[in-house]
């Protein structure tokens, strides 16, 4: 479904470059589970913005559901954001004057979804979240998992055939980053592609597939043995 | 891009960004209420003094004596000069070809004027029929002097509606009735009524009745004329004619500045055109600069809004915003918002100026301040479409840019 080949990038720092990327090949199928893992620096949030299409790659090939990605337009990158993926950020990145309900049927304006529409199927998944209630609520007067439920809501909501996290338990507590991992994993259940990035040993191990980044370059790629329970502490 | 949805998208926008919006709206409709005081303003001051103007024939000149202050052939400086009815004949002979109607005149300050019990004091000017063409009095009631009155020497008088006013307290028309100036009967014959008030303050009787009565023979104060169609140079050429031929008659030097004074109304007026002119021009300055300063404004705002937004676009962007999507939504905004304050300034600015017309005192110098809707209109559009483009450039940046950097904004 996805696949990248030799994917080079690099971000001019000053007068230098900052190598992300050197040479990174990934293929990632329907319905996976993963995890990409690295230490800060290690490129691991490029490669997701990459693989979203929220950034630019210098040197390599992308294969998008056997579509080949190359010089898209922003009007093009649009559309196919909209209509593969779904984000997931750390800093939840909810638009802050738009309530909770507005902020999910925000990607479903730019389908074209009429806002009757929209806004029910947004209830619909709030209901799903347990936050019916919080509809009207700006993000300010939410906590953190509940932003991050709302922001996970909100990448459902296009029914994305990819939900792309880039750290999203890194500003929650250790309970509600639990309770955030057993959503995505009942969204990847439904068929859904996930793909999170952490640095957190105990996050990766949730998911089925761990890839290991270091300097720029895949170190490790496995699959995570599988167990019917979690242990806690 | 003009559904419902659009809109409700920006006006949800505009409503939860209040004081961003506020401001904003404030700068433009400053600028355009400005712009209409100003407008308005002008044309107030201008309508007033053209209003003054237009109350006396435009292409008219006054001669009346002064004091000589040179020398001229043994005659020392000093010397008062007097006209008389010589004056006023050998002008109107001399000057058959220039000279359109010619009015000697006798002004006497002070007279006591009085109807019953009542008792008033004005000026009293002694005149001919001529002039009315030359001051344009306006008449309401009865008639001015006309040659027969002149002729018989006959005591009518001409007095404005205020002097009625105070002459008669319950209100009692005076046309035909009898007054008395210094004890000495008149007949009114004629009530006139002049905009500026200050023109009001006199009484109008036959000029050779006002010599025989007040023991004034051969004595005139002022001549007055009107032209016939001269431009301002050829009255230029003939004030300096007529000056000449006084010269001969009172023996002073022709280059004199004191012995007559010459008042060439065309010159005035041609003068004070000029000047509006020149207040036009510095309106324009200013009501330009005003808008200068509104476009600054709002490109500034425009361009704050869209910093502070890049994260938000970055967001959009994420979520599937085309760079098109974005950019419309801010001009549309930036569209809005602009009209919409525009607006609200044009309909302030008239309303104000309106108010002002209709409560302000009576004044010489300012007549129904009125705006140029049209100038206003297009200065509106103007602050509209720089809005716009003022937004339109940071718009393009921001929507260009890769979400993955719009993102990292705070």
């Amino acid at each position: 479904m996805l696949r990248i080949e030799n994917i080079h990038k690099s971000y001019p720092m000053g007068k230098s470059k900052l190598h992300a990327l050197k040479g990174v090949s990934l293929t990632v199928n329907d319905g996976e589970f993963m995890s990409i893992m690295g230490s800060s620096g290690s490129g691991k949030s490029t490669l997701l913005n990459i693989l979203g299409l929220l950034d630019s790659f210098d040197q390599g090939l992308y294969y998008l559901d056997n579509l080949v990605i190359q010089n898209l337009t922003e009007t093009r990158a649009a559309f196919y954001r909209n209509k593969y993926f779904g984000f997931v950020f750390q800093s939840f990145n909810l638009i802050s004057f738009k309530n909770a309900m507005e902020n999910i049927a925000l990607p479903l304006y730019y389908q074209g979804v009429s806002r009757k529409k929209r806004n029910a199927i947004a209830l619909e998944y709030l209901e799903r979240m347990g936050l019916r209630e919080w509809a009207n609520h700006l993000p300010s007067e939410l906590s953190g998992g509940q932003k991050q439920r709302v922001a996970i809501a909100r990448a459902l909501v296009t029914q994305p055939k990819v939900i792309l996290a880039d750290e999203p338990t890194g500003a929650l507590d250790s309970q509600t980053s639990l309770e955030v991992m057993e959503l995505l994993k009942e969204v990847n259940r439904e068929g859904i592609t996930v793909i999170i990035v952490t640095h957190e040993h105990d996050i990766s191990q949730m998911t089925n597939r761990i890839v290991r980044l270091r300097d720029g370059m895949i170190i490790e790629d496995i699959a995570v043995e599988k167990k019917d329970t979690i242990c806690l502490t | 891009m003009f559904d419902l949805d659009t809109w409700q998208e920006i006006f949800s926008t505009i409503r939860k960004n209040k004081l961003r919006s506020i401001l904003t709206a404030f700068s433009v409709a400053w600028g355009i209420f400005m712009l209409i005081i100003l407008l308005g303003a002008g044309q107030g001051l201008q309508n007033g003094v053209k209003a003054n103007f237009e109350a006396d024939a435009v292409n008219t000149i006054w001669i009346s004596a002064g004091q000589t202050t040179m020398e001229y052939k043994g005659l020392k400086p000093g010397r008062f000069l007097r006209f008389t009815n010589r004056d006023y004949y050998e002008t109107d002979i001399q000057n058959k070809h220039d000279i359109d109607q010619l009015a000697a005149n006798i002004n006497v300050y002070n007279k006591n004027i009085s109807y019953g019990k009542e008792s008033v004091n004005y000026r009293v000017v002694g005149t001919f029929p001529a002039l009315e063409a030359v001051e344009l009095p306006n008449v309401t009631e009865g008639r001015f002097i006309n040659k027969f009155d002149i002729e018989r020497q006959r005591k009518i008088a001409l007095i404005s509606s205020k002097i009625q006013k105070e002459l008669s307290k319950n209100e009692e028309n005076l046309l035909g009735k009898w007054i008395k100036i210094d004890n000495i009967s008149f007949k009114i014959i004629g009530i006139y009524e002049e905009a500026n008030d200050r023109e009001n303050n006199k009484v109008y009787i036959p000029f050779t009745t006002a010599q025989q009565s007040f023991g004034l023979i051969n004595r005139v104060d002022f001549i007055s004329m009107t032209l016939t169609n001269l431009t301002i140079q050829e009255t230029i050429k003939f004030e300096n004619k007529l000056k000449k031929q006084f010269a001969s008659r009172h023996n002073f030097n022709v280059e004199d500045k004191r012995a007559i004074f010459i008042n060439n109304n065309l010159k005035n007026y041609e003068q004070i055109l000029l000047l509006f002119a020149g207040i036009t021009g510095f309106i324009w300055l200013i009501g330009i600069g005003t808008i200068i300063a509104g476009i600054v404004g709002v490109s500034n705002i425009m361009i704050i809004v869209v910093r502070e937004r890049t994260k938000e676009f970055g967001i959009r962007k994420a979520i599937g915003a085309t760079p098109w999507s974005i950019i419309s939504q801010l001009l549309l905004e930036s569209i809005f918002l602009t009209t919409i304050a525009g607006y609200i300034g044009l309909v302030l600015g008239v309303g104000v100026l309106e108010i002002i017309s209709k409560y302000m005192p009576k004044s010489d110098f300012f007549l129904n301040p009125e705006a140029n809707i049209e100038i206003a209109i297009v200065a509106t559009l103007l602050l509209i479409v720089s809005g716009a483009l003022a937004g339109l450039v940071p718009a393009r940046r921001a929507a260009r840019i890769q979400p993955v950097e719009a993102l990292k904004e705070e």
